[in-house]
């Protein structure tokens, strides 16, 4: 079972990072600002609030759900997005003396992620009726 | 040849972190988010030696992509950890949120750092 839900994390996995690497090749970095980090981390964000709060509200959890979390949120929208790039980016760009563009952008990465994830877990909630039997997270 | 080894790379980070998850979970449940911090840490550490080593000439930059925007990549999240800082907002939880965001960036940033080092320092 647990075999099976891994295979399905990576699944997820291999598509989310697939479509980060396309995004990646395809945005360009103008002055130095990686925007494919930004954009695929943002998007990421609002979906997975999307989806966790959405199936929360579902009540208590069955096997498709689990496997909706674990498909698309634990391996596609984990996949797709990074803490790795963007660690790696504020480092070059601190190394680099672009003090300004490195906060600029390590702020901005974290600021509108969460208002991202805010904004996907108020969409959530409101897509699919509270039930009594909603776990509390 | 290498985005498809991209792809199969991040899928292999991504349940590894599925793995590195529970089984970090199941030991410790904590009032920050340690599971997510350990593995973001980590992935930026190793992400910061290969591009050390890339610099270094020790690692062609098929390899590094490879590992790197795959395996690190799909192995990190940024999604997950956005979520639960944004419930522990929501939750009224708003110190123990920025904590979280700081502390996650700083060590990152220091591991992404200090990989880079030691395999510039070790490779050259």
């Amino acid at each position: 079972m647990r075999l099976r839900l891994g295979a399905l994390v990576a699944l997820g996995g291999a598509l989310g990072t697939l479509a980060r690497f396309g995004l990646a090749e395809a945005l360009p970095t103008p002055d130095g600002v990686p925007w494919a980090t930004l954009v695929v981390n943002l998007a990421g964000s609002f979906l997975l609030g999307v989806l966790l709060e959405a199936l929360d509200r579902a009540g208590e959890e069955t096997s498709r759900g689990r496997a909706l979390r674990l498909g698309l949120g634990t391996g596609l929208l984990g996949g797709f997005t990074t803490f790795s790039s963007l660690a790696l980016e504020v480092e070059r760009l601190l190394a680099g003396g672009e003090l300004a563009v490195a906060g600029g952008y390590v702020l901005a990465s974290l600021a509108l992620g969460l208002v991202a994830a805010m904004a996907g877990i108020a969409v959530g909630r409101g897509r699919s009726p509270e039930r009594p039997g909603g776990r509390a997270r | 040849m290498t985005a498809l080894l991209i792809t199969l790379a991040g899928g292999l980070g991504a349940a590894l972190r599925f793995w590195a998850d529970g089984a970090i979970r199941a030991r410790w449940q904590p009032a920050l988010p340690v599971a997510t911090l350990t593995i973001n840490t980590a992935g930026s550490l190793l992400l910061g030696v290969l591009v050390g080593l890339l610099g270094a000439g020790a690692l062609g930059p098929d390899t590094v992509a490879v590992l790197g925007v795959g395996l690190c990549g799909g192995f990190t999240t940024f999604s997950t950890a956005m979520v639960e800082v944004a419930r522990m907002w929501r939750d009224g939880h708003r110190r123990r949120c920025l904590a979280t965001l700081a502390l996650m960036t700083v060590a990152s940033t220091v591991a992404a750092a200090a990989g880079m080092a030691a395999a510039t320092a070790l490779a050259t």
